[in-house]
């Protein structure tokens, strides 16, 4: 028995100071490096920019005055009100046809179920500029089916609306069917075996179940039309939202102050967002139970059909935005001579950086993948897997998720900021490659940080702990066990990089040089200047190339799994 | 354990708190050299924690631990001599039996021969001299555990921790791992400390067992000394079956259930206490009556069969509407044709009555 006379000194004892061993210092310096990169890369910038945004053009402070010209000033105030009533529309709409989309692909017996996952993700190929490019030739001045539109014009919100449904719709339907993935079948069996209606089941099962899943799809979507600046650039016209207010206030009328106004009050409903998608998601875990039996959807002919149905008019429209962009690309000369040719993929004879564009562009993306991963996997393993220094860990965590905050045109204009001062020490890297690889890997930094998060909790937490017991230094570890382990969240992280790396515009167009065209950003120019078709061609070629990734990482996926994952399936 | 042996782990007031929460309050113990020491208690009484300390995976708040006479209770794991085993078995899944077994030993610098060598030999004492070429998914869950044994055993640390090995396992090969690293533990005359919330593991292969409940110690001892007197009711109560019955001290070696007057040992009671009775079911007599001490009446409301023995519950009002468990032989059973509803006097032997504080509930 413990001495009760002894229980009374215990509160005044010394507290035992854990002795850091040589792998605490190590894991712990690397990992406030990494949140130091972090600090510096994404809320050192902010924070340039929001002080921009309440200075004059000479650098005086001058309060609220900025944004006091913002709202009183119809033309800008009104972007606003623009951007917010087509992102809820968007919203919508997407989350009916994703609802209906992702039920199909996981609770019915559809025929041809692949393919209809694989059409639903080819929009994730292309830059958000080619929905927009393809909607003009369909619907534009000289566009095809231009007569549906009964004389409105495809330049504007209509446009706006169509051309960000088409590029949003993959990442809402991976969030949709993830919630509907996660279902119990013994609810079916309870609900069948009380004799509830189909109806009743779907309202009171189906509904409940993949409700958080919904909401947060919601929030993302909202986000993305929001923030998105290609295709409202693209099929704008004169109807102004808030991603291309930025680039006029900063590009056409180099006012800077006003970009900044812009971007904060762009940066606010995108945070807010972010914040509720935070807290509903975290709910949605506690929903899990661990002995959840998976459901298996029976055959019922009507359902499957009807289904069918719709998911191939989906389909038909996705296969018509990236085919007419395509066919674009290969008219000679649209809508008079329609006959083939490369002409419009002779990228050097016009303006926005031509075929160099695209090599940089692979060049960037190749970087962003490696320096990327390894800056983000490391970074989640020693946030995950370090002993102690709670503080220190949680903070990392809360600075990782911060670029998801931070929409990709603000980031861009912050980073003009931050970087292009004479006075700051990392100024030499503004105008290069570096600034592109750093801004495109902070602002896809989130999502890779809880892929790789994710596939890391699904490690034995003692691993760890046994190492430490062998004695290995936990790089060996990290080295010989963690990292093969997770070699496909790791190629996941890599292909996620890569593909936003090819296809983002909005933080990058505010970066590029003369000497560091990109390909997403050519494609803008060549659409500016007029030259649409060749803007089709630049973008198909970007589609090409991320398709060309994709399947590279599906074999190599295969040939480690069977190299260094025989232990998987035996 | 005797006196003389040398306390190879002496922790000394330990506490761990976790934000307001104290999971261990001022614990002390002792470990002796080559011995088998069972943390035995429910879940969340802080055995775990303990044994986390112990190889400092979670350092404990205040407090001092020595092992092997030098002061280890800052230091990391990786500064400590010990070996582990974990529920979980934790094996690296993309490693091989042989280098799962050779993780420690590569880490030494060892010639690859010799390595070998010993691997070979830690697979050979677990029972897998075949088994080096699989990968840990390929094995049975008891294959599996034994390879962490191996691997935990692989550097000869001085102390082995067990958390929880067995609970992962199917019944059947839990009991027979129970007798094979209890033997493997005897070979090697290995220090080792296991955690576990099954009495009859801890029963079966410790040399000593330490209770523990919220975060306390309530009783070190012998697997017959906890059985046999256990120090407090929730020891009682926790490790076997007993019978609990409110009661009141009437003299010096007479207690009182109801009207009902036991002869029992009442040292450290003063006459007027209120007290518990506590007898263990299979220690209440209805054969042999020619002892007459505290034999009461009473009469069957309950009979399970349980394979090897019933177990009857007695009512009756010499226990003051407190039912009592007895177990009762199949064979005397039969003979006195005991069936629901039967009277019958039962003895409650003087020597096997424990007495503790009222229990608060």
């Amino acid at each position: 028995m413990a001495d009760a006379s002894l229980t009374a000194q215990t509160s005044d004892r010394a507290i035992v100071r854990p002795k850091l061993s040589r792998d605490d210092w190590i894991m712990r310096t690397v990992m406030v490096a990494i949140g130091v990169f972090l600090l510096i890369a994404v809320l050192l910038p902010l924070y340039t920019m929001m002080s921009k945004s309440v200075e004059n053009k000479d650098g005086g402070f001058v309060g609220f005055a900025n944004f006091a010209e913002y709202f009183s000033t119809p033309a800008l105030f009104n972007s606003a009100f623009n951007s917010l009533s087509i992102s809820i529309l968007a919203t919508l709409i997407i989350l009916v046809v994703t609802f209906i989309y992702g039920y199909a692909l996981t609770r019915t017996c559809m025929p041809f179920k692949w393919f209809f996952k694989l059409v639903a993700m080819v929009p994730l190929l292309t830059p958000s500029l080619l929905g927009g490019i393809s909607l003009i030739y369909w619907f534009g001045n000289q566009g095809v089916l231009k007569d549906l539109l009964f004389g409105e014009k495809i330049y504007g919100p209509i446009g706006i609306t169509m051309g960000s449904s088409y590029w949003v719709f993959p990442h809402a339907l991976m969030i949709v069917i993830t919630a509907l993935s996660i279902t119990d079948a013994r609810l079916y069996e309870a609900a069948e075996a009380l004799r509830t209606s189909k109806l009743k089941t779907f309202l009171t099962v189906t509904i409940p179940g993949c409700k958080y899943g919904l909401i947060s799809a919601g929030f993302v979507v909202f986000t993305l039309v929001f923030t998105d600046f290609g295709v409202p650039k693209v099929i704008g016209g004169n109807y102004n939202m808030l991603a291309t207010d930025i680039y006029k206030q900063v590009i056409g009328q180099q006012n800077f102050q006003m970009g900044a106004v812009v971007s904060v009050v762009l940066l606010v409903p995108a945070i807010i967002a972010f914040s509720v998608d935070r807290i509903v998601q975290r709910k949605q875990v506690a929903l899990l139970s661990a002995r959840a039996v998976p459901y298996t959807p029976k055959p019922s002919r009507g359902r499957d059909m009807s289904m069918l149905a719709f998911c191939s008019v989906i389909a038909l429209i996705i296969i018509a935005m990236i085919g007419m962009a395509q066919y674009a690309a290969l008219v000679t000369f649209w809508p008079y001579n329609l006959e083939f040719s490369l002409n419009n993929y002779d990228f050097d004879v016009m303006d926005g950086g031509g075929w160099e564009a695209f090599w940089n562009s692979i060049e960037m993306a190749l970087y962003t993948a490696f320096f990327g991963t390894i800056i983000v996997f490391t970074g989640a393993y020693l946030m995950e897997k370090g002993r102690g220094f709670t503080v220190g860990r949680s903070a990392f965590h809360m600075v990782a998720m911060a670029p998801l905050a931070v929409p990709g045109m603000v980031l861009g204009l912050a980073y003009i900021f931050f970087f292009n001062n004479p006075a700051n020490p990392f100024n030499f890297i503004y105008g290069t490659m570096g600034i592109l690889v750093v801004a495109t890997v902070v602002h896809f930094y989130t999502v890779s940080h809880l892929t790789a998060v994710t596939a890391l909790k699904q490690m034995d937490p003692e691993f760890e702990s046994v190492s430490a017991s062998l004695k290995a230094p936990f790089y060996k570890t990290f080295a010989k066990v963690t990292v093969p382990v997770c070699m496909p969240a790791v190629f996941d992280i890599s292909i996620y990089l890569f593909l936003n790396a090819m296809t983002t515009v909005s933080a990058v167009v505010f970066l590029y040089s003369s000497d560091t065209t990109l390909a997403s950003v050519a494609v803008l120019n060549m659409d500016d200047a007029g030259d649409v078709a060749p803007a089709a061609a630049m973008a198909m070629m970007i589609a090409y190339t991320c398709a060309a990734m994709r399947i590279v990482q599906v074999v190599l996926t295969r040939g480690i799994a069977i190299k260094t994952q025989a232990w998987r399936n035996q | 354990m005797d006196s003389a042996a040398r306390s190879f782990l002496k922790i000394e007031n330990l506490v761990k708190k976790f934000g307001d929460f104290t999971a261990l309050q001022d614990i002390s113990l002792d470990v002796y050299d080559g011995e088998f020491v069972c943390f035995l208690g429910p879940s969340g009484c802080g055995k775990t924690t303990l044994l986390r300390a112990i190889a400092g995976l979670d350092i404990q708040t205040h407090g001092r631990i020595e092992q092997d006479g030098k002061d280890i209770s800052a230091l990391p794991p990786a500064e400590r001599d010990f070996g582990i085993v974990f529920q979980s078995y934790a094996l690296f899944p993309n490693l091989t039996v042989e280098r799962n077994v050779a993780y420690g030993l590569e880490n030494r610098k060892l010639p690859r021969a010799e390595i070998d060598v010993r691997v070979a030999e830690l697979l050979q004492l677990v029972g897998l001299p075949d088994q080096g070429t699989k990968y840990p998914a390929q094995l049975s869950g008891g294959q599996q555990q034994r390879v962490a044994l191996a691997r935990a055993m692989a550097t000869s640390p001085g102390l082995l921790l067990l958390d929880e090995p067995l609970s992962a396992l199917d019944a059947r090969v839990r009991v027979h791992l129970r007798t094979e690293i209890k033997d493997l533990q005897r070979r090697l005359g290995v220090t080792t400390i296991m955690v576990t919330h099954d009495q009859e593991e801890a029963l079966t292969m410790a040399d000593r067992i330490v209770v523990m409940n919220h975060g306390v110690i309530d009783q070190v001892g012998t697997p017959q000394e906890i059985y046999g007197s256990p120090a407090t009711s929730f020891v009682a109560d926790f490790i076997g079956s007993m019978n609990f019955i409110p009661g009141t001290v009437a003299a010096k070696g007479r207690v009182t259930v109801g009207d009902f007057p036991l002869d029992c040992d009442t040292t450290g009671f003063n006459e007027g206490d209120a007290i518990t009775v506590s007898i263990r079911p299979e220690d209440i007599n209805a054969q042999d009556m020619e002892h007459d001490d505290n034999v009461v009446d009473g009469e069957i409301t309950h009979l399970q069969f349980m394979g090897s023995f019933y177990r009857a519950e007695l009512g009756g009002a010499a226990f003051s509407g407190h039912d009592v468990q007895a177990d009762f032989s199949v064979n005397l059973v039969r003979r006195k044709n005991v069936v629901l509803g039967s009277k019958l006097p039962i003895r409650l032997p003087a020597d096997h009555i424990q007495l503790y504080p009222p229990v608060e509930d």
